[in-house]
């Protein structure tokens, strides 16, 4: 039910709506529950309206750590110390 | 898709799930309840359970509103379709949901009722508006996350004048659930909660601090991608071994602390809370659902077709309200997977793929099946 997905902005429209494009499939979606949004966003679509703009450096940050993650387990299965 | 497919990495995952092995206590159970049925959908459809050590045990919440949907509540909608003729508006999830008389919203709709299944509140106002001579009312279900898209309809169809759209009003919260889940007598034991997704991007990370404040419990939230998942476990891994308790957020690329204050704004203006609803599982909770504020009253289906809620009794074997309240497991319910299947639910927690029966009886029977 709480369904949603990341998908960008390709287009503003009117109405407060934009076009997005959800992994090559274009729809129109309602942008009257944020702020701010510009072209290349991308947003968290929820039941055809954006509920946040995703934070991409945030995202970046949260693949990071589990590549971090990574890291630390290479490193202990090769018989060092954690850094 | 760009930031889906990242988040299922499975070699990321099987390196998050050896830290979990490793900093796991051997001799400490964790009970961690996910609170909603997409990470319940996410665990079981990634087989994240496998992924865990036997003491890091996962139980299921009430976090699925179609699941936690009383059967009087889909009564009202049938009613309204069947007996006074309304287009009926609906999301999907409800189209199966058993009610009395052996009926779905489904079965209506082939008997002759007008139920449509629509994707977004929007296609509910066209409806609305292609249809002036019809009633039209939309069947308003779910927790935080779906609330603000209800809110924006009511509030464009006052502004245009579309006098014959009106909602027949479920919308839920999700704290006050929680609140009930470590309250009700006899309850199910937790050390911490994996908080909602996409309702925190709603309502921000603040209002699960009473839960680590007044309960000792951890909550992270958590994307509902099976790394934010495993993620998420290793957080409350780490704070129930170091005795923390606190709200902790691992899905930071869409939640903030004080979450999305315009939709917030939206939907207090529209909403105001009902002083009572009742819940399937949980029982009837103070100030845990929304109703329509007297200026939008003339949106309010309950009153404008004089269609009140009437309370109905769960079939007799059917255990989803132990299911929902985390005290038992799917495969413990006697009429799970051979009488209630998901081409034949009885309860409504095998409706919904986000379901806990639904979703065990999709991808985990296998670990009850001897070769």
């Amino acid at each position: 039910m709480c369904l949603a997905i990341p998908v960008r902005v390709e287009q503003l429209t009117p109405g407060d709506n934009a076009i997005v494009n959800l992994g090559g499939v274009k729809k129109e979606i309602s942008l009257s529950l944020v702020e701010d949004v510009s072209v290349g966003d991308y947003v968290i679509l929820h039941v055809g309206y954006a509920l946040q703009k995703l934070d991409i450096d945030e995202a970046e940050q949260t693949l990071a750590l589990f590549a971090e993650l990574n890291a630390h387990t290479d490193i202990q299965l090769a018989g060092g110390s954690p850094a | 898709m760009k930031y889906v497919d990242e988040f299922r990495d499975g070699e990321l995952a099987k390196n998050i799930a050896a830290h979990i092995a490793r900093e796991t206590a051997p001799q400490t159970v964790y009970r961690l309840m996910e609170f909603c049925g997409g990470h319940t959908h996410a665990i079981s459809r990634y087989g994240l359970a496998d992924l865990l050590p036997a003491n890091v045990r996962l139980i299921h919440g009430p976090g699925c509103p179609v699941c936690v949907l009383p059967v009087g509540r889909v009564d009202q909608a049938i009613r309204l379709a069947t007996k006074l003729g309304v287009i009926l508006c609906t999301y999907a999830d409800t189209m199966r949901v058993p009610a009395s008389a052996k009926l779905t919203l489904m079965r209506a709709k082939a008997a002759g009722a007008d139920v449509r299944m629509i994707y977004s509140t929007q296609d509910a106002l066209k409806i609305a508006r292609d249809n002036p001579a019809r009633e039209v009312v939309f069947l308003a279900i779910g927790f935080e996350t779906t609330t603000p898209p209800t809110a924006v309809a009511v509030k464009q169809a006052q502004a245009e004048g579309i006098s014959n759209f009106s909602i027949l009003c479920n919308h839920v919260l999700t704290p006050p659930a929680m609140h009930a889940i470590l309250t009700v007598a006899g309850g199910v034991a937790l050390d911490g909660f994996i908080g909602p997704a996409h309702v925190s991007t709603v309502i921000g990370s603040e209002p699960y601090e009473v839960f680590a404040r007044d309960y000792a419990k951890p909550v992270v939230i958590a994307g509902f991608e099976p790394l934010d998942v495993l993620q998420a476990i290793l957080m409350l891994i780490r704070q129930i071994n170091e005795g923390r308790a606190a709200v902790e957020n691992e899905f930071t690329r869409a939640v903030t602390r004080q979450g999305n204050i315009k939709a917030q704004a939206l939907v207090s203006e529209v909403f105001e809370l009902r002083d009572f609803f009742e819940w399937r599982g949980l029982g009837t909770l103070p100030l845990s659902a929304l109703k329509l504020r007297a200026e939008f009253a003339d949106f309010n289906a309950e009153s404008k077709f004089n269609c009140d809620y009437l309370p109905v009794q769960d079939h007799k074997a059917c255990e989803c309200a132990a299911i929902l309240r985390g005290e038992k497991a799917p495969q413990q319910c006697k009429i799970f997977g051979t009488v209630c299947t998901p081409e034949n639910p009885v309860g409504s927690c095998m409706v919904s793929s986000e379901g806990a029966c639904a979703a065990h009886y999709s991808f985990g029977r296998f670990r009850e099946t001897t070769i």
